[in-house]
């Protein structure tokens, strides 16, 4: 995947010594995805360090755990009366690939995180800290769902939470 | 006295719908719920936000920081020489300040007579309080060590002020003011709460405030720990320590076990074991506590 980052960047001309840091680019593109304005991919965009050791991926049930639990999230949100309107006109095929991302490098599942930071992809949203709540309580029951205990739930939670300062605007 | 705590509890279900009914309205906006499962707390024997007998630094109601909510409370504990009722109402605006009203009627039964007062005698307090959250977020700076604190002030009067009197005490009214820091472990599923209460009042006021053994507000330290099982489900301990103003009745720190649960984002149910120590000289007031609360 790195590989095919570095050649696109390096055709677009868009690998600067300014920026030459291992995963400093523009975003590979997936054509099943819309377009996003370029921006630089960093795990730092993941918004929260890692998990050591593999205790928590185990408890998720691995990179199938993880996405089996995005995808059933995913599916909630649009059906929620608190959180559909957030997600109205989002791109579901990107956000599943990257909140996977995301949920499978804090989980230390072996992933790199390739979206955009916490503050970007939200700041369009006017999201407030009900609907936030909200979107909690749909990543718990997805969570039960895929039978994580509740203990690893809260300990990845935990991991999650302070990403309210910049996921809530108003 | 208990139809008026069911009237309180009525309304805090009938309310939502109102404020609801608001929200389609063009003009006003008033946005109701959002908290999540559990952190509003439940209404403390003194009608705080928080645990069963020490308030904590969250703010009642359902409601965010956009918006007002509230709560009605009530409350048993059954002893083996006394009953104690308390029952009344809250609001919450914005997540940030507190409003709270609770009646506390407290009937010494058998030992009514015992004490020459007569069968059944009630002592019965008023207890006004008002609560703002300073700093901090309990459920999600879970990046900082930093608890959400909170300060607070209760007005309480009591009904027997020529009983008081005669026990040896000073007041038949009083003020008290505490600090509270609240922080939820969410890593380890530990909530934790202290809080610093400046006081005198003498079985939370049921005996009046101050003593002929001491009248001066002292600092008393109250803790209380909860462990959640799951979203709508948290068990733990309280502590709370107390003045001993009076010479003829020596007062005892309290101590409880506890088992809330949420049965939806309305209700809440606690459950405990009470250990009340000594009260008007009848000692090992050990029993049960039983809380409902409903709000929105």
């Amino acid at each position: 995947m790195r590989i095919s980052v570095l050649a696109v960047a390096a055709v677009l001309g868009l690998a600067t010594p300014a920026f030459a840091q291992s995963s400093s680019q523009s975003p590979a593109p997936h054509p099943e995805e819309e377009a996003v304005d370029p921006y630089t991919i960093s795990n730092d965009n993941a918004g929260a360090r890692p998990f050591a050791g593999k205790e928590m991926l185990a408890a998720f049930h691995g990179q199938e755990g993880i996405g089996r639990i995005v995808d059933d999230l995913v599916e909630r949100v649009q059906v929620d009366k608190r959180t559909s309107e957030i997600f109205h006109a989002s791109d579901f095929v990107r956000l599943r690939r990257t909140l996977k991302e995301q949920f499978c490098y804090i989980l230390n599942g072996g992933c790199d995180y390739t979206g955009r930071d916490m503050a970007k992809v939200h700041e369009d949203h006017g999201i407030i800290t009900a609907e936030f709540n909200a979107l909690v309580e749909l990543l718990q029951q997805s969570m039960a769902n895929e039978g994580v205990a509740f203990g690893a739930q809260n300990r990845f939670l935990a991991k999650l939470a302070p990403m309210k300062r910049e996921t809530v605007t108003r | 006295m208990v139809k008026a705590g069911v009237v309180c509890l009525a309304a805090a279900v009938w309310i939502p719908g109102v404020a609801i009914a608001q929200d389609n309205s063009p003009d006003i906006t008033v946005e109701t719920g959002g908290k999540l499962l559990l952190t509003r707390g439940i209404s403390t024997i003194e009608g705080q936000g928080g645990g069963g007998l020490t308030p904590w630094a969250t703010i009642t109601g359902n409601e965010t920081d956009r918006g007002i909510g509230g709560v009605a409370h009530m409350t048993a504990v059954d002893l083996p020489d006394y009953s104690f009722l308390s029952y009344g109402a809250a609001v919450g605006l914005f997540d940030r300040f507190e409003l709270s009203y609770t009646r506390q009627e407290f009937d010494t039964e058998d030992v009514g007579t015992a004490l020459g007062l007569g069968q059944g005698f009630t002592f019965a307090q008023d207890v006004w309080g008002a609560k703002v959250r300073f700093a901090g977020d309990a459920i999600y700076d879970q990046d900082i060590w930093m608890p959400q604190i909170a300060l607070g002030a209760n007005w309480k009067t009591n009904s027997q002020s020529a009983v008081i009197s005669v026990m040896g005490g000073a007041d038949d009214a009083g003020w008290e003011t505490y600090a509270s820091a609240t922080k939820l472990f969410l890593d380890s599923s530990l909530l934790l709460n202290g809080t610093l209460r400046w006081t005198n009042a003498n079985q939370t006021g049921l005996l009046g405030y101050g003593g002929n053994l001491n009248d001066d507000h002292e600092l008393m330290g109250e803790f209380s720990a909860g462990w959640m099982l799951a979203p709508d489900i948290i068990v733990g301990a309280e502590y709370r320590m107390k003045p001993d103003n009076l010479a003829i009745a020596k007062e005892n720190d309290w101590l409880d076990l506890y088992a809330a649960w949420a049965i939806n984002h309305t209700v809440t149910l606690t459950g405990a074991y009470v250990d009340l120590g000594s009260i008007a000289t009848f000692e090992k007031q050990r029993g049960v506590y039983l809380s409902l609360q409903a709000g929105f």
